[in-house]
């Protein structure tokens, strides 16, 4: 396991809370949740920030990330349950709110970057255990008895010698009296001795979900709220001139408008027209008269149509960075048995959270409260503190559970719009964005074009591999997940290895994009790979797996001299061992080499980013009309030494495969006079379950190696795979997204 | 302007415009807020509600033309939220973000009374006009198959 230690301050600022802190009870008040706060100590024992015991032995757990479908709202106090040793059944999750008081042991509120679990895993491990040796402890009292001759299991604390027993709610009182142990102290349990962990675990909202009962953010209905809409300027970057406003005003329901101003980031509070009105059907009504002049800037001509013909321009040059230059790619290219060069591109896309962007906002004075469906809440924080100009500290966030994440609730921008407008409106206010503000205002995944070139040398192997990344930045600084890390496989794994990267400049917004950057260069690079393993007349399997080569670690050579103190740490080696071991798995559990007729084919593609190492084996059909249809899918997936909830680990991987396949098969916005021309679903297509795999296979091979998240690694590997399989059923290669922008047809 | 209508079995009385579509009338008004809005255009099937029993978008209902309609949300679904497509939701542990699962839901339950042994392509079929951002889609096949299991009859 991981030898986290805890430290001393943050351990007395937990032991400290016991049975004197301020506490958040949760109750449903005219059918919506409403948290309140109270001073009151609960009773019951509290040994730390993420426990609640009362004296009838009912357990309370806190759950301290936002839940946005990753699970992380089950899977953490799953974790804390287990080293607790209480039966799940006795178990209420309540939801936290942003608090420093959770901020403990290196845990953050954020949930992005699949970091939730391997950053949390061992500090909730501890935080049961913790609980567990305090109660143990006070059963021993009571018995006088020492403690290590009591055992807790599953609520009950037993004293085998004479068989006395006493359950976690006899005991909370005097537990509570107790000194918490020494961080040094806190023995966890053996792995080997979980009962939990490694089960499935239905959701913990599971029943509030299939009864309707009010979850998300836009549930939230707080006393003499109003409903708001904001209209902002659809080139990215203009600004409100003039609007309607006295028209406005006077249509039925509607209480106020007026522009903000707004600023010039175009991932923060951008300028705009709000419309407050009585019911948001009202606010919705209200817009479709508003007029407003817009200075749409200097960006109003770019289009995707001109990024392409730009990028084809730009690859004819050097590029702008050297991102990477092993050995000598020419001298190899020109010596090779074969070239292969490829142009691949993949356009802008959204991130389309069913629930679209919303946020609820209450202003008074400096003091801001917020009810947000967001998956970094410390960012809202301080981007509204920013905005108002008000200490961080006034600005209180509710974390409520999320309709979706998959990165864009990383950013902050739809808080700052409700406190800007809840702000002025003098009430508070529920901004609820339509599909067509979320899916045009929206911080996108980043387009992107590649330009390769690579060689195999007679006895197949790759001999050179050359890259020219034409990407897009704003101000210079390339979109999140717009930018290739040098260490991006194959790097470290050829001798000629080279690549370019020149940035476009833009003023689109971009934010990460579930997996960024691995979601779209996984494609590029498994399907290049492919290609040259055909170049090379290769099995695709057996050409990766040689590709990988026979070491486990595989590093960069260390620097001539010693990094600069400060500096960023040197990149961790790439674990080709269990890259292998992964491959092999999915290409056993696809039956791999399988004899099919033209028209049906098999793919194979891995991939390793947010610490997994995640291979995918795909089966497809492609009819002579070139529709495509994906048969099944096998993931093999390697995320350690243990999986937390196999239910939501299972329920992850199956949703990644689904949004791989959609992403790429249907998922295209264009760009034309600096706005998007999509607006809605009908323009916009998601993958429905006519198209769905009818076999999705989740395989999880334990290594030793720390437990780590599932929310990303997944999706990276599974458009390649179903690429690879199209390829080989019908020797077309995809190297332009989405699909659909392919003719498939074969005779 | 006031309208009477008939959610859940019970009468309830709103004053909206009339344009005003019943997912806001619910969520707004009545607040039922377990019906969804997703896209306002009948594209993602979140704001399913039953109208006199079939499978409609509550988006593209005006309040006006749902007078006199037996209309049945999520939170009406069943007595005690046990209706076997909840049972089977929960059992099989269907969500992930869980927000289109009222929708999924309805139009499943529309399908079993209309056709309680549906084959996978008439699951297929039903459900195509409902989206799941999460790709929750296997599980929701296997849901409905569980949830027809058991109101099959025993041999």
């Amino acid at each position: 396991m991981s030898t986290l230690t805890m430290d001393r301050r943050s351990f007395l600022r937990l032991s400290g809370l016991t049975g004197t802190g301020l506490f958040l009870s949760f109750s449903l008040k005219n059918g919506t949740e409403v948290f309140a706060a109270s001073a009151q100590a609960p009773t019951g024992f509290t040994p730390n920030a993420f426990i609640r015991i009362a004296p009838d032995g009912s357990v309370s757990i806190y759950s301290h990330k936002p839940e946005v479908g990753q699970g992380i709202r089950t899977a953490l106090p799953m974790v804390l349950a287990e080293e607790l040793e209480v039966d799940w059944k006795q178990v209420t999750v309540i939801p936290g709110d942003l608090d420093p008081a959770y901020s403990i042991l290196g845990m953050n509120q954020s949930a992005g970057g699949s970091n939730s679990t391997p950053t949390s895993y061992d500090p909730m491990r501890r935080m049961g255990a913790m609980g567990r040796m305090m109660l143990v402890a006070a059963a021993a009292k009571n018995w006088n008895v020492s403690a290590s001759e009591c055992v807790a299991e599953a609520g009950v604390v037993h004293h085998k010698a004479s068989g006395r027993k006493a359950g976690y709610g006899e005991l909370v009182a005097v537990a509570a009296t107790l000194p918490a142990p020494e961080a040094k102290d806190v023995v966890l349990k053996d792995p080997k001795s979980f009962k939990l962990l490694g089960t499935r675990v239905g959701g913990v909202d599971n029943q509030k979900i299939v009864t309707g009962q009010p979850l998300y953010g836009i549930d939230t209905v707080v006393p003499g709220m109003k409903y708001a809409v904001y209209e902002k300027c659809p080139v990215f970057g203009g600004k409100v001139v003039s609007a309607n406003l006295d028209q406005i005003k006077a249509l039925p329901g509607v209480r106020d408008a007026f522009i903000i101003e707004g600023t010039d980031n175009v991932t923060g509070l951008v300028p705009g027209v709000a419309i407050v009105a009585d019911s948001t059907w009202a606010a919705f009504s209200a817009r479709k008269q508003l007029r407003v002049t817009w200075d749409e800037g200097k960006f109003a001509n770019q289009s995707w149509a001109g990024f392409a013909a730009q990028a084809k321009e730009l690859a004819t040059k050097p590029g702008a960075t050297m991102l990477r230059k092993d050995g000598d790619v020419a001298a190899a290219l020109s010596s090779a048995a074969k070239v292969v060069t490829a142009e691949y591109s993949y356009p802008f896309i959204s991130h389309a959270n069913l629930e679209p962007q919303n946020c609820t906002a209450k202003v008074e004075g400096d003091q801001v409260e917020l009810w947000a469906p967001s998956q970094n809440p410390a960012s809202g924080q301080n981007l509204v503190a920013q905005v108002l100009g008000i200490p961080r500290e006034n600005v209180k966030v509710h974390i409520i559970r999320a309709g979706g994440g998959f990165g864009r609730r990383l950013s902050a921008d739809f808080m700052a719009d409700a406190a800007a407008i809840a702000k002025r409106a003098g009430v508070p206010v529920k901004v609820t964005w339509t599909r067509e503000d979320d899916l045009q205002h929206d911080h996108f995944r980043p387009g992107g074009f590649h330009f390769l070139k690579g060689g195999v040398t007679a006895d197949g192997k790759i001999a050179a591999w050359q890259n020219h990344f034409v990407t897009f930045a704003v101000g210079g600084r390339p979109g999140s997940g717009g930018g290739i890390n040098p260490t991006e496989f194959p790097a470290r794994f050829l001798a000629n290895y080279q690549t370019e990267q020149t940035p476009i400049d833009c003023n689109i917004p971009m934010g990460p994009w579930r997996a960024p950057g691995s979601c779209v260069f996984s494609w590029v690079f498994q399907s290049f790979i492919d290609e040259l393993a055909h170049a090379a007349g290769k099995d695709p399997l057996q050409f990766r797996l040689e590709l990988l080569g026979d070491k486990d670690l595989v590093a960069d050579p260390a620097p001539a001299s010693a990094p600069a103190a400060g500096g960023p740490p040197p990149p961790a080696p790439y674990n080709a061992g269990r890259m292998r071991g992964v491959v092999k798995l999915a290409g056993e559990k696809l039956g791999w080499g399988k004899k099919l007729p033209k028209g049906q084919g098999q793919g194979i593609a891995f991939h390793f980013s947010h610490r997994g190492y995640i291979a995918i084996g795909a089966e497809v059909t492609v009819a002579n009309d070139g529709s495509l249809k994906v048969d099944r899918v096998v993931a093999a997936c390697d995320v350690g030494s243990q999986i937390v909830n196999l239910s939501g680990a299972e329920n992850q991987v199956e949703g990644s495969v689904v949004d791989g396949l959609s992403a790429a098969w249907l998922q295209d916005l264009n760009i034309e006079n600096g706005r998007i021309t999509q607006g809605n679903f009908d323009s916009y297509p998601l993958l429905r379950i006519t198209d769905a795999p009818a076999v999705i296979e989740s395989h999880f091979l334990l290594t030793d190696n720390p437990p780590s998240g599932l929310g990303e690694p997944v999706f990276p590997p599974v458009a390649p795979a179903v690429c690879n399989a199209i390829f080989a059923a019908t020797g077309k290669r995809i190297r332009t997204l989405p699909f659909t922008s392919n003719d498939l047809r074969w005779s | 302007m006031k309208y009477t209508l008939n959610v859940n079995g019970q009468s309830r009385t709103v004053d909206v415009a009339p344009d005003t579509p019943m997912l806001w009338v619910l969520r707004d008004t009545l607040n039922l807020t377990g019906t969804k809005f997703g896209c306002g255009l009948g594209q993602c099937g979140a704001c399913t509600i039953h109208v006199g029993g079939v499978p409609m978008r509550s988006c593209m209902l005006p309040v006006s033309t749902a007078v006199g309609m037996k209309l049945t949300t999520i939170e009406g679904l069943s007595p005690n939220g046990d209706h076997p497509l909840q049972k089977t939701w929960c059992d099989g542990d269907v969500a992930q973000c869980g927000y289109c699962q009222a929708g999924q839901i309805m139009t499943a339950a529309a399908l079993l009374a209309s056709n309680p042994q549906p084959s996978d392509e008439e699951i297929n079929g039903a459900m195509a006009g409902n989206l799941c951002r999460c790709g929750t889609y296997t599980r929701i096949r296997e849901g409905i198959k569980r949830a027809a299991a058991m109101a099959a009859p025993t041999a």
